[in-house]
């Protein structure tokens, strides 16, 4: 689309030089790319603790550490990955950078705010750092009164860098839905839209609205502690069964938060590569506002021994297993596009197929879970351990790495070594599965979750567990090394290397400035193949 | 190899030993082949599509299909039945697990960090250990003394948390002998996988028999009854007896008399000594150990109970 007039050395990473040009940019591209460090740096952290925990595993008995030091380790993988990579990844870096570019905008419709965002994301993420050098937090990452009452004091800290992480996404999410309504280009409407913007728009609404609920449970925890009101605290004639409401109320639809992304990914990504319409277009978005409005009264189904009563139980047992009818809904439309589609292989298209087969385990597990009387089995095993890991890292976690590089020469205008990126995939997924798999066994056996000892019994497999860990990290290792080599000696990348039809490859790459010379109008479908 | 894994996951639950034990079981199997047929289909099917129209040259057309109503409607109602009938078969045996025997022997147990302790009517009391007959009702009635627990039978597929200030309830009916593990599946801090305790089901008449002997400790010698407190308080799991092994506080084996470094200056281990950290631990903490990790026992021992225990921990040699 570049016109003659327009020099094609200068893009939004050229135009400007210097850390200034970076810190203070409100460029919705460069904001993107500045979450990108940071998350890949959190990410690194979250990553080295996961191993930790799997060596310490590696045999019965003190391994590496003591209980308590496992206990930490522990907590902090799970609240950096929960908080810092996965809920924000997604949004942050790829949305940002490319919810304007699907639209034709020039840029989201607050740029300061949305720089405000990674200064607010920011200082949340440091701020919960700093409990590292004080009072290191052991709770897990739910942080259940009145363990966490009687644990020490950073369990405040560390909800309020949550709720600061929180509120940065509140910003993003408020900052998306205007973008989506306001600045999509010409000739564009809801329904001409990239299903990735529907999943990014939806998940925004529930950010928006889910998140002040962490805030208000701050205030209870704070309010206890300070004003001795009792709340939480049986001490204090609290209720510590109502914390878990409250954290729930936030953290279930936290975990939509963390996987519709994904889901606008895949669809992408299924369509591209197969050269195909997408089937159902209307359902999978329409799908994606069903699965936001439920995920909000789906809490209780964490709950189903905790001392919450049996109508409850049941009531959230049938709302959950509603859920599962979107989700089933999204996994055959993306089968469907496949049907006599062109389908190539590229390493993108790996991991979006990697995605199909990791969350199809994933779901029918989860079913399992939502299932009353066997969840009371499988509550807080190894069961629920691997299910979610299925979930979060088999489903959004490969929706990050394909998306990552189905845009990477949009985004660096250089061209990763593709022979690598599969070798990435392959260590990936079967390493994935060598580790999370013998887990649902566990479970089944009947091993607890947060376990730092365990009984002969579950050894074997939790070996097999630690090996499969290895070659994670091996891929991950690998993938980074792709990524840098791409970045540095890269060959230069066309404008649509994979023949895609959404708008960011009608531009250069990478993109100027302001995204395009020209502003777009929009004719066809974003699917029309 | 993962769908044999996935068909034989089956046989990885411990063998049931209660009546709903083995419903759950049958249950779990209903979900296991719906999950392995729904995973053939989406995964098979996206093989086959994905070998049968691989790219063949780049000028391939794709034929342009937006929705077909049909499908759509049959791919969202068979899963929407699914669920249902999983649901209501779960809601069922649900239903069973929560609803409270009559005429059940009742017993009370206490999650504290971090053992279970047991309180029979009788007046006897173990820690860690549960006896019960046979193909007998036994209802439990738990709270906890501390944080959060959850008491975790896997062999009779129940659980339930224990939550300070309030009493939940568990239920079951073992129809096997054996011993079976008793699991802590809420998170508790530092012991939270070393609290484990068994569960023993006995015949009607051993039952009975351990439970006369039990119910006697009262009159047992001074430092016998401190043995049996010794034990069923779990004083154990932080404090050797046998020999110098240092669990998680100091072993308390040939130690009396002996000099202790102590966080407010060196105290010999006397009757003083050992009652003031039994009932108030965080006073005086030996050197090298954390304090607030053992709980007070103030309020929870009778004088006797603690003068037992002082002559049981004399007596260590
Ligand atoms: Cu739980
Ligand atoms: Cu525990």
């Amino acid at each position: 689309m570049g016109t003659a007039s327009t020099n094609p050395n200068v893009n939004y990473l050229t135009e400007f030089s210097g850390i200034k040009s970076w810190l203070f940019s409100l460029d919705h591209k460069r904001i993107g790319l500045m979450y990108m460090i940071a998350i890949l740096f959190f990410f690194l952290v979250g990553g080295i603790m996961a191993m930790l925990i799997r060596l310490e595993l590696f045999s019965p008995g003190p391994t590496l550490f003591s209980a308590d030091t496992y206990n930490q380790v522990l907590t902090y993988h799970g609240a950096i990955m929960v908080f810092m990579v996965i809920v924000p990844g997604i949004p942050a870096i790829l949305g940002n950078f490319f919810l304007p570019l699907q639209i034709g905008a020039a840029d989201v419709a607050f740029p300061r705010l949305n720089l405000a965002s990674w200064y607010v994301f920011m200082f949340g993420a440091i701020l919960a750092f700093t409990t590292l050098f004080t009072t290191k937090i052991d709770t897990g990452w739910t942080f259940y009164t009145p363990y966490s009452i009687k644990t020490g004091t950073a369990v405040i800290t560390i909800v309020l860098a949550a709720f600061i992480m929180g509120m940065s996404s509140i910003l993003t999410g408020l900052n998306f839905i205007v973008t989506t309504h306001k600045l999509r280009a010409p000739g564009m409407s809801m329904f001409d839209m990239p299903l990735f913007v529907w999943s990014l728009y939806s998940t925004a609404i529930i950010q928006v609205i889910a998140t002040p609920v962490l805030g208000i449970t701050l205030l209870l925890l704070v309010a206890e502690r300070v004003l001795g009101i009792g709340i939480f605290d049986p001490k204090l004639g609290g209720d510590p069964v109502l914390f878990q409401h409250f954290f729930w109320f936030y953290s279930h639809p936290a975990v939509y938060i963390m996987i519709l992304p994904a889901m606008g990914i895949i669809s992408e990504l299924i369509s591209a590569f197969s050269r195909k319409t997408i089937f159902g277009y209307k359902a999978i978005a329409f799908s994606s506002l069903g699965i936001a409005a439920v995920s909000f009264i789906v809490w209780g189904h964490h709950m189903f021994v905790s001392g919450q009563s049996e109508i409850a139980g049941v009531i959230f047992s049938f709302i959950t297993m509603l859920v599962g009818v979107p989700t089933a809904i999204k996994m055959f439309n993306w089968l469907a596009t496949l049907y006599k589609g062109s389908v190539s292989f590229e390493s993108p298209m790996l991991y979006a197929l990697g995605f199909l087969f990791l969350f199809a385990i994933g779901g029918v597990t989860g079913i399992m879970l939502a299932t009353l009387g066997v969840d009371v089995h499988f509550h807080d095993t190894y069961f629920v351990v691997a299910h979610f890991h299925y979930v979060m890292v088999g489903g959004t976690l490969m929706a990050i790495m394909g998306g990552f590089y189905y845009w990477f020469p949009k985004m660096f205008g250089k061209m990763y070594n593709e022979g690598l990126a599969r070798l990435t995939f392959v260590l990936i997924f079967i390493g994935f599965n060598v580790t999370f798999f013998p887990q649902f066994i566990l479970g089944a056996m009947g091993m607890p979750r947060r376990y730092f000892d365990y009984i002969p019994a579950y050894e074997s497999l939790n070996k097999i567990s630690t090996i499969g860990s290895w070659m994670i990290a091996a891929g991950f290792f690998l993938a980074l090394y792709v990524i840098i080599r791409g970045i540095i000696s890269g060959p230069k990348a066309p404008a649509n290397p994979w023949g895609a039809k959404t708008l960011e490859w009608q531009t250069s790459s990478p993109p100027p400035h302001f995204n395009f010379d020209k502003k777009p109008t929009v004719t066809g479908g974003p699917y029309d193949y | 190899m993962f769908w044999l894994n996935l068909v034989q996951a089956q046989s990885f639950m411990p063998t049931p030993a209660t009546d709903i034990a083995q419903r759950v079981d049958n249950l779990y199997s209903f979900l296991l082949i719906s999950s392995l047929i729904a995973c053939i289909i989406l995964i098979g099917g996206m093989i086959y599509f994905v070998v049968k129209y691989k790219r063949k040259s780049e000028n391939d057309k794709t034929p342009r299909i937006t929705h077909n109503n049909f499908l759509e409607f049959l791919w969202s109602f068979i899963p929407l039945v699914l669920f249902l009938i999983m649901f209501a078969w779960g809601w069922s045996v649900y239903h069973d697990m929560r609803k409270m025997p009559e005429n059940a022997l009742e017993i009370h147990i206490f999650g504290k960090q971090w053992a279970w302790e047991a309180q029979y009517k009788s007046g006897a009391a173990t820690s860690n250990l549960v006896m019960v007959p046979i193909d007998t009702d036994v209802k439990l009635i738990m709270t906890s003394k501390d944080v959060l627990h959850s008491f975790y039978v896997p062999s009779f597929r129940i659980k339930q948390d224990t939550v300070p200030g309030r009493y939940s309830t568990l239920w079951f009916n073992s129809n096997k002998l054996g011993e079976f593990h008793i699991f802590c599946t809420e998170y508790c801090g530092t012991q939270h996988s070393g609290m484990i305790g068994t569960l023993k089901v006995v015949t009607q008449q051993e039952f009975d028999a351990w439970l006369e002997e039990e119910s006697k400790v009262s009159t047992l010698p001074l430092a016998e009854r401190g043995a049996k407190i010794f034990q069923v308080k779990a004083c154990a799991s932080c404090h050797s007896v046998a020999d110098a092994n240092v669990k998680v506080g100091p072993a308390l084996w040939n130690q009396w008399g002996q000099q202790r470094n102590t966080s407010s200056g060196d105290i010999a281990l006397n009757e003083e000594y050992t009652r003031e950290s039994i009932l108030n631990p965080n006073a005086r903490v030996v050197k090298g150990y954390n304090p607030n990790i053992m709980p007070s026992f103030q309020g929870q021992l009778s004088e006797v109970e603690l003068t037992a225990l002082i002559e049981y921990i004399k007596g260590l040699k």
